[in-house]
């Protein structure tokens, strides 16, 4: 019952937030000087054809009917019209989004399947050889640039080492469409064909990598801190007088709890994570959103770089919603004291 | 120096027969050593904090010097010297030359002043900012607490990257507009920090007592609170020069921070990136240039951490 209570705040909460980057959106869009019709259209067009577009995007209208029309239009998903694609934002953004939802889901995947077990291994072997390699690391991956790491790995393995696929989802003309999920590898997979989700990984590996490492740091660190934090509690300490075998203590009295804080943290640096998925994208031509993004900055579609603003900022409220929802389930402490 | 002036002072003033102090209790010593001497002696023995304070002290001078250690000045702006494109670092040019021959060596010297200078910046205007607003949503409550704390929430939300595409989209993308970009976003981190801390101290002891004494709120938000903060403060600020300076870098290499022929780091990393795998010193030089100012604000942030033992921070 407290779960479910702590559910429905979370979940109303994340509304909220959803709402408040609508209105900064709305205002960066509408209340930045210059007319949208006018950057749209160029300086070519006639004073007509403005006109015209300005009736039609309904920039004449008062800005809060204008903001409403908007949110009316978010809330049944509407973007509004690229003025690049000719095709509504919302397609647009479908059609990319998988692409750019694939490779975070394998840097999330490889955070943790990585970070945890360095994080407790770091913990277990506090400033002996492996905690100080493992901190050196967790350092020089969060100083390091994404795209530095980006481009070091593509010379690396692409270019020096021929083992791996510099560029882009599948090789060229691979013609196998990804139409159940979007996600190249989980389709290939559902469908049984091994030679694409080999393909599918390989291409996957060298941008998941170079957008995981500050986060793989980030996931050891915080483990660690918090494995040591809980190693000199009370229920570790009668755990360990009763004879529980080392490796139940560790795992499931210490890992258990010490799981929450990588998780919050790794919620909370997700933004910046979108971000440098990004630039991640554009250096292996990863066809996500970020491709998308930039093509229609550079035409100034404003409708289509606001929706990929409102969607990014959406993804980053549904991930933390999600690491709540999974944070309240393995700590009661959790959903019962709220995260604060 | 300073240890010596100190030990002989209770000496001189002590009974002309009496023994000097100094060989007697040589263990008694650093406790008549001042503060800021002790402070800069556990500072010194801190090998991360000597590094770090050394990476930033080299960068920010040889930044401030750049025309005058770097070896072609010119080439800053837009020279071209096509015999000398794409050498491979040598001694001549010690990170080789770009694609239109300039000197890569000195257009990172150059680089860096426009990093360091972005950093400054925006931290110049977050931390103020944040500070304030932290100060006053944690001691006050209520709704200014809800409407400051949401806020940082909202903001929190946003990926900086990408509102910066949606800013340079309306506007035209250049130093300037990164820099406010930025600095919007970033104060939401310290108005959080210092909320917490301002959460703690409000009910304690001295807090509580300064307002039976009937300071006024001015004295105990800036004379009771803040100076408590002011260790947490450097440890976040000197760790976010460090994560500004990579952000900005990152958003110029995307094309929407500071333009050509601006020699910054993140263009130039974006530019080399054409001439890749063959002449990687084009992109690679530049790149690790960042890191390096990084790691050195990064290990001063732990090394400060550890000097004033600030719990928890990032």
């Amino acid at each position: 019952m407290e779960y479910l209570v702590f559910l429905v705040r979370r979940l109303l909460w994340s509304l909220l937030v959803l709402f408040g980057l609508s209105v900064v959106i709305f205002v960066i869009a509408r209340g930045m000087p210059g007319d949208p019709a006018r950057m749209a259209l160029g300086p070519t067009a006639s004073a007509d054809q403005v006109a015209q577009l300005r009736e039609t995007m309904g920039l004449d209208l008062p800005l809060v009917t204008q903001y409403v029309r908007y949110l009316g239009g978010l809330a049944q998903g509407d973007l509004g019209r690229s003025l690049l694609t000719g095709r509504s934002v919302s397609a647009d953004i479908s059609d990319t989004f998988a692409a750019t939802f694939e490779l975070v889901l394998a840097t999330i995947l490889i955070a943790f399947v990585v970070g945890l077990p360095l994080g407790v291994m770091a913990a277990q072997w506090k400033d002996r050889w492996p905690d100080n390699s493992i901190r050196l690391f967790a350092l020089l991956s969060a100083v390091t640039p994404t795209f530095l790491l980006a481009l070091l790995l593509q010379i690396l393995a692409g270019y020096v080492l021929h083992v791996l696929p510099t560029t882009g989802r599948l090789p060229i003309g691979a013609g196998f469409s990804a139409d159940i999920t979007g996600l190249v590898t989980v389709d290939a997979l559902l469908k049984g064909n091994w030679a694409i989700l080999g393909e599918g990984l390989r291409h996957l590996i060298l941008p998941a990598f170079a957008l995981a490492a500050a986060s793989v740091g980030q996931v050891a660190l915080t483990t660690r801190a918090s494995m040591i934090d809980v190693t000199s509690q009370d229920y570790v300490e009668a755990a360990r007088a009763f004879g529980v075998p080392e490796r139940v203590r560790v795992l499931k009295y210490m890992l258990r709890p010490a799981l929450v804080a990588p998780m919050t943290i790794l919620g909370l640096s997700f933004a910046s994570l979108i971000g440098n998925a990004f630039v991640v994208e554009l250096i292996f031509a990863w066809p996500g959103m970020a491709s998308y993004g930039v093509r229609t900055i550079l035409q100034k579609d404003l409708n289509a770089v606001m929706g990929v603003v409102m969607v990014s900022g959406a993804f980053f409220v549904m991930v933390n919603l999600a690491i709540d929802v999974a944070t309240g389930l393995i700590d009661p402490r959790v959903r019962l004291g709220g995260r604060s | 120096m300073a240890t010596r002036s100190l030990r002989e002072e209770p000496a001189a003033g002590a009974a002309p027969d009496a023994e000097p102090p100094v060989t007697t209790l040589p263990e008694a010593e650093p406790e008549r050593l001042s503060a800021a001497y002790q402070s800069w002696y556990r500072f010194s023995r801190n090998p991360t904090a000597v590094i770090g304070a050394a990476i930033v002290v080299i960068c920010i001078l040889a930044a401030v010097l750049a025309p005058l250690i770097t070896p072609y000045p010119s080439h800053v702006g837009a020279v071209v010297d096509f015999r000398a494109r794409h050498l491979p670092p040598s001694w001549e040019h010690w990170m080789g030359t770009d694609n239109v021959g300039r000197d890569i060596l000195t257009r990172v010297v150059y680089g860096m002043r426009i990093s360091l200078l972005l950093a400054f910046v925006v931290l110049g205007v977050a931390v103020p900012v944040g500070t304030l607003l932290g100060l006053a949503a944690g001691y006050f409550g209520g709704w200014v607490e809800v409407v400051i704390m949401r806020l940082t929430d909202i903001a929190l939300a946003i990926p900086g990257l990408v509102l910066l595409m949606a800013v340079a989209t309306v506007f035209s993308p250049n130093l300037l507009t990164t820099m406010l970009a930025l600095a919007a976003l970033w104060w939401t981190w310290h108005a959080r920090l210092i909320y917490a801390i301002t959460r703690q101290l409000r009910s304690q002891e001295f807090v509580e007592a300064a307002e039976t004494l009937g300071a006024s709120t001015f004295h105990i938000l800036f004379r009771e609170i803040l100076p408590n903060c002011v260790s947490a403060l450097a440890v976040k600020t000197s760790l976010d020069c460090g994560f500004v300076i990579l952000t900005g870098a990152a958003l110029s290499f995307l094309g929407l921070g500071a333009q050509p022929p601006m020699p910054d780091l993140g263009t130039m990393v974006a530019g080399g990136t054409n001439y890749l795998p063959d002449y990687w010193w084009g992109s690679v030089m530049p790149g690790c240039a960042v890191l390096v100012i990084a790691l050195g604000f990064n290990l001063l942030g732990d090394g400060l951490r550890d000097l004033f033992d600030v719990q928890e921070i990032r």
